[in-house]
């Protein structure tokens, strides 16, 4: 068949160049972030240093919080184990090196997503877990009840590396007032540096206004001001450039906030498999073959509904029972007069 | 001949494949699946190796001719050069073409013109005017300045600080020399940071709230949010600069004078008193003269609401930019005492001994026969502390004083997401500063060296 060896070679050459192509569209259908994750056995989850309600560590380093649930969703999803998470502490500075760099595969530390960020740093955002506004901290004492008594001179403490310092600037220069910037590093250092006198006032997204406050010496000395300034639509972020990654993602936090619009919660989960909604069947992965577009088996939403909850028991457990901030505002669903409304799952 | 084509011949391999490397990425890397994780080695090493065949080549061309020479005893001579060169190459341009091909994988661009768009942050406290609209480079530009300004002011404090208790160590007063010892043992021996935390969570915390302060000097104001002192203002300001000037040119003149008499006529005169007259009493006469006058801006309290207040008018300090000095120029002074003790004790007993012997007073002694050689020893490693003092200023992020780190290493990173290119801006800005700081020093240590003939 082969007249030489000559073309023996370039014809065994061939052959490996064409294998070498064919496995490369095979490994590229599967993601390669979902590869690594169940090859390592654990997801690597990007949190915040600590912030009561969103991402927190206990005395013995178990992690609550709804940004924390959103990483155990996704284990509980890929790997089977809510459990299966390795949280990496980052301050706003650090975070998106962290995940741009592959240390991380997932940011869930309460991010704003803004044009700037998804397009231009090699992140993706994958949706909103929180809406939030940045807010004002004053002290009680100063009889001051609205943004509109500032004066020139006010000094500001934030934290660096935020879409806070840019509002900021963007409000203190539409209202003309002159004012002082203190930006800290890390969030506690911001806390110590007002609660000590340092500055007047404490600037953050509201939600972090008020789950620092608990953390302040004296909480009820301090007053959150009714004014909202920015939008901050808050939402876990992965690399760019690994589709099918983000789309597990996206579509675990969907999967609690469609859950809880269907009433399905982490105790009547199995007992939905014979519902008579076709749409409850496909979350709890009685019908359909949802899980297979992921490569995932197909009890991947059962999984997480069942270990860590619908987006109402996030909430609840992390943020309403501990006393942040019991009303849900806009992080209500839809059909309960919020903004909550997640594409559908089919 | 032969050599020289072949040498050419590499060099042209060599550029070539760079370029391709540089413009198309790793082409041979669509062959492999785990490309962007690791680019591969040995594709990155064949520019290398042309290149470096290229030299061999030429190196050899202009030794002789011929190939009949090109011997074993090359071979040891350029293999060790050659190996050390292909792995420093290596390395570098392993993690350039790595990182090239991740970000390219993460769609993130490379270059510097980010530098010119708005900043769109405020900072705290700047020498130059600053605003949010002025553009990064601007904002890099205004962030240096705070640090030169804290690493001098460090400079200077820890200089004074430091050869006064060096000279203490060494004082013949019991309590005045234990006190110096544990100064220096105890702020030597304590992290700096820790340090800074304490003058800026501690020490400062414990001053009093703008309405609560007494005045200072009568006029000054040290709050929990800064010292308050007055501005002055000036009238024809440059007309007091000349006279200032002036002084200090008849002062020169003056020395020149005291010197040549001193070395002709065997006279003295006392110089520092007369240098020390003309330069009060000159500027003195303009403002009588002159049409110099000066007004003092007096910080005045002013309410925010019930219980904030700040001082309006004036100049005010941010207590980060006190906190941050005073701890940086405590610890370094520490360092400086020793240099200066070392320096003083290594100068011979006999010197002492015989300059005393002569008749000369005790500050003579020190001044005119101890301290020139002294300096000799104290200027290279004071050097090393005053390069110490400029890169721990970089510490100035922990307690919010806009450096460059706080500033442009931290916020503007934050809102451009350059990492690779400021990370490489800020690591050269300390390094051009720090050999800046070097050459000056090393130019000061020439100038009091022994000259020899």
């Amino acid at each position: 068949m082969f007249k030489t060896i000559k073309q023996l070679t370039s014809f065994v050459a061939v052959v490996a160049v064409l294998f070498a192509f064919t496995t490369e569209t095979m490994a590229a259908k599967k993601s390669k972030t979902l590869k690594n994750t169940q090859k390592k056995g654990f997801v690597r989850c990007g949190v915040s240093q600590g912030l009561p309600g969103f991402s927190n560590a206990d005395a013995s380093g178990n992690w609550t919080g709804i940004d924390v649930d959103v990483c155990r969703a996704v284990a509980a999803a890929v790997l089977g184990d809510a459990n299966k998470v390795k949280f990496t502490p980052l301050s706003a500075k650090e975070r998106f090196t962290a995940l741009t760099s592959g240390e991380i595969d997932i940011l869930s530390r309460n991010t704003t997503w803004t044009l700037s960020r998804d397009a231009d740093i090699g992140l993706t955002f994958v949706g909103v877990n929180f809406y939030d506004g940045q807010g004002f901290m004053v002290r009680k004492s100063s009889g001051i009840t609205s943004t509109s008594q500032f004066k020139d001179g006010i000094s500001a403490c934030t934290n660096i590396g935020t879409t806070t310092e840019l509002n900021m600037r963007d409000f203190f220069n539409s209202k003309g007032i002159s004012y002082e910037p203190v930006a800290f590093e890390k969030a506690d250092e911001v806390v110590a540096a007002y609660d000590a006198g340092r500055c007047d006032t404490y600037t953050t997204d509201k939600s972090g206004l008020a789950a620092q406050r608990t953390k302040m010496s004296n909480p009820d000395e301090h007053i959150v001001l009714p004014e909202t300034v920015s939008k901050e639509p808050l939402g876990p972020v992965v690399r760019q450039g690994d589709s099918v990654w983000e789309d597990i993602v996206r579509w675990s936090l969907n999967t609690m906030i469609e859950a809880e619009e269907y009433g399905i919660t982490s105790a009547n989960a199995d007992s939905m498999k014979t519902s008579d909604n076709p749409a409850i069947k496909r979350l709890v992965g009685a019908e359909g073959e949802l899980g297979a577009a992921f490569g995932l088996d197909n009890d991947w939403s059962l999984r997480i509904i069942k270990q860590v909850g619908n987006y109402g028991e996030s909430y609840k457990r992390n943020i309403a029972d501990t006393g942040i901030l019991p009303d849900r505002g806009p992080n209500e669903l839809w059909t309960k007069g919020g903004i909550l409304y997640v594409p559908p799952a089919r | 001949m032969k050599f020289r084509i072949l040498a050419y011949f590499f060099f042209l391999l060599g550029v070539t494949d760079l370029t391709i490397k540089i413009f198309y990425g790793n082409i041979f890397s669509r062959f492999t699946e785990d490309y962007y994780e690791i680019a591969n080695p040995i594709l990155v090493f064949t520019p290398v190796l042309f290149f470096s065949l290229g030299g061999v080549f030429l190196k050899e061309s202009r030794v002789s001719m011929s190939l009949e020479n090109f011997g074993t005893t090359r071979i040891k001579y350029y293999s060790p050069q050659f190996i050390c060169l292909a792995v420093v190459v290596l390395i570098f341009l392993f993690f350039t073409f790595n990182a090239q091909i991740n970000m390219e994988n993460r769609g993130i661009d490379f270059g510097f013109d980010f530098l010119a768009q708005e900043s769109s942050f405020d900072m705290q406290f700047s020498l130059m005017d600053y605003d949010g609209q002025d553009p990064y480079w601007w904002a890099y530009v205004v962030a240096l300045l705070n640090t030169l300004l804290v690493a001098v002011l460090g400079i200077i404090f820890c200089t004074i600080i430091g050869v006064v208790v060096g000279v203490a160590r060494l004082s013949p007063n019991f309590l005045i020399r234990n006190t110096a010892a544990w100064y220096v043992e105890f702020f030597r021996n304590i992290p700096l940071l820790l340090q800074i935390f304490f003058w800026y969570y501690a020490a400062l915390r414990a001053l009093p709230l703008p309405q609560d302060a007494s005045p200072l000097f009568g006029v000054t104001y040290l709050t929990i949010k800064g010292y308050y002192m007055p501005a002055f203002i000036w009238n024809n300001l440059n007309v007091f600069m000349y006279s200032i000037l002036a002084a200090i040119i008849s002062i020169v003149f003056i020395r020149y004078y005291a010197i040549k008499l001193r070395d002709t006529q065997g006279k003295q005169i006392p110089v520092f008193y007369i240098s020390l007259i003309i330069l009060i009493i000159l500027p003195l006469l303009t403002f009588l003269f002159g049409g110099v006058s000066l007004n003092f801006e007096i910080p005045v309290l002013k309410q925010l609401s019930a219980t904030s207040f700040i001082y309006d008018g004036g100049i005010a300090l941010p207590p980060e930019l006190i906190a941050l000095t005073l701890a940086l120029s405590l610890y370094t002074a520490t360092f400086v005492a020793e240099c200066v003790r070392a320096g003083i004790q290594g100068i011979g007993k006999g010197q002492k001994e015989a300059a005393s012997s002569l008749g000369l007073t005790a500050n003579q002694v020190l001044k005119l026969v101890i301290m020139p050689q002294a300096l000799r020893i104290i200027i290279p490693p004071t050097t090393n502390q005053y390069l110490n003092l400029t890169k721990n200023s970089s510490l100035a992020a922990a307690i919010a004083y806009p450096d460059l780190v706080l500033v442009f290493a931290g916020t503007a990173l934050m809102q451009t997401g350059r990492a690779i290119e400021i990370v490489s801006i800020t690591m050269l800005t300390y390094l051009s500063i720090s050999l800046a700081i070097a050459a000056l020093m090393n130019w000061y240590n020439k100038l009091i060296e022994i000259k020899e003939k």
